[in-house]
């Protein structure tokens, strides 16, 4: 048995998958890189989690410069594409329109299949049975789990909105019952003073 | 000779493991820049952070592969804004942390090195990897320590997937109960402050006529 071919196998198709969230200021780009290997499938997913009208403008460039992929003011989308050669591929999450709300956003970049369990998975017997009910199994639960992820976020996005708007009520509930007072006061105030300043008017009209 | 074909691709895998921040993922940051990442996560979840700094180079016109002295401070932040983990690293990585209540935790990294200016251009490159729960497991590993067969390594990944799912779901439920109070609390505060807002203005308008009527009657105007 011998290691080149899982040596090579391990290099030739780099598999990862990169799943994060961040926060974006306003005014604000950021840009994540990563090297491919031409000829590997590849998933960028995003969803915007917080912030303003909750979209993001998203670009990604292969290695040329050559834009692949461009979409602006987007709340979530998936884009998949294939390497056309080896290189930095590049996306940019941008929230430049934006002047001051700041956006939380999440992405997850899949390069390449998941790695498999085992070193010298490419081997010549097929797999048993029972072994492929296994693979079936984990890709339905891979799945579940990607959907739990989703929902998770717009769960996420709800719920920042109902404590927003909580703490809004709050806020303007107070507001408005002050300004009422306040209002009611200084109109008396401000009727009372256009018939006390001018006494000798007043009695000339009065009489 | 399987078995020593087997040790050796599971070194050479787990060898790869360990160098894999080295293609994942990157960005650039500034000099005190500090980037966060946020996880919402349940508890008892395990997550597993590498990552690996490049300075760029101004002579050589491109990032060097490593620079000692070069550190990277990283905080971790609990959902209740409680820092759990605040420890400088090196130029290269590893941290580690399980979470013991569900929510959002923080993980900001910011280098601390003066160095940076000295090299000028001010420019890191940041490779990331950031692996949560199931994920964090490396299979081959415990497969060799465990002594399993394939179809008992399978049917374990099959099991940590289901644990994991199970613990999204409850923290899902933890999550949903939140909303609920808050959804509840909007609905108490819309309403008492309405009634209350109703009464401030029956009671000012009542007020602003008694007050104006008795102002009047003494101005000898009505």
């Amino acid at each position: 048995v011998s290691l080149s071919p899982q040596l090579c196998a391990l290099m030739f198709s780099w598999i990862r998958a990169s799943e994060l969230t961040f926060e974006l200021p306003d005014n604000a780009k950021q840009c994540f890189y990563e090297d491919i290997i031409i000829g590997t499938k590849c998933t960028l997913e995003f969803q915007v989690v917080t912030g303003g009208h909750y979209d993001v403008d998203c670009r990604l460039e292969d290695p040329d410069g050559t834009v692949l992929y461009k979409e602006m003011k987007k709340q979530y989308d998936s884009f998949t594409f294939t390497a056309s050669r080896n290189g930095t591929f590049k996306f940019c999450f941008s929230n430049e329109f934006s002047t001051f709300t700041h956006k939380t956003v999440y992405f997850d970049f899949q390069v390449g299949d998941d790695p498999p369990l085992f070193p010298n998975e490419n081997r010549v017997t097929a797999l048993t049975q029972m072994e492929s009910a296994c693979v079936s199994i984990h890709e339905a639960l891979k799945s579940v789990i990607d959907y739990q992820t989703h929902f998770r976020l717009r769960e996420a996005q709800g719920r920042s909105r109902a404590e927003d708007l909580n703490t809004r009520v709050a806020f303007w509930s107070i507001g408005e019952a002050f300004i009422l007072l306040v209002v009611s006061i200084s109109q008396v105030l401000l009727l009372r003073s256009f018939f006390s300043d001018k006494k000798t008017t007043t009695t000339r009209v009065g009489s | 000779m399987d078995m020593k074909a087997v040790v050796s691709s599971t070194g050479l895998m787990l060898l790869f493991a360990w160098l894999s921040p080295s293609q994942a993922l990157y960005f650039h940051i500034g000099e005190t820049e500090k980037k966060c990442f946020i996880e919402e996560i349940p508890d008892e979840t395990m997550v597993i952070g590498r990552y690996k700094t490049q300075l760029w180079d101004k002579q050589t016109g491109s990032f060097l592969p490593s620079t000692p002295g070069l550190g990277m401070h990283v905080e971790i932040k609990d959902p209740d804004a409680k820092i759990i983990l605040s420890r400088q690293y090196g130029s290269d990585g590893r941290f580690t942390f399980t979470s013991h209540t569900p929510g959002e935790h923080q993980i900001c990294l910011h280098s601390n090195s003066t160095k940076m200016a000295l090299f000028a251009g001010g420019k890191l490159r940041v490779h990331l990897d950031i692996q949560v729960g199931e994920h964090t497991n490396n299979y081959p590993e415990i497969a060799a320590k465990d002594k399993l067969t394939e179809l008992q390594l399978r049917v374990r990944q099959l099991l940590d997937q289901v644990e994991q799912i199970q613990k999204e779901q409850n923290y899902q439920r933890y999550r949903e109960e939140r909303f609920r109070m808050t959804s509840e609390s909007t609905n108490q505060r819309v309403l008492w402050w309405s009634i209350a807002q109703t009464f401030i203005l029956i009671i000012t308008g009542i007020w602003q006529m008694r007050h104006l009527k008795s102002f009047f009657e003494a101005k000898k105007l009505v």
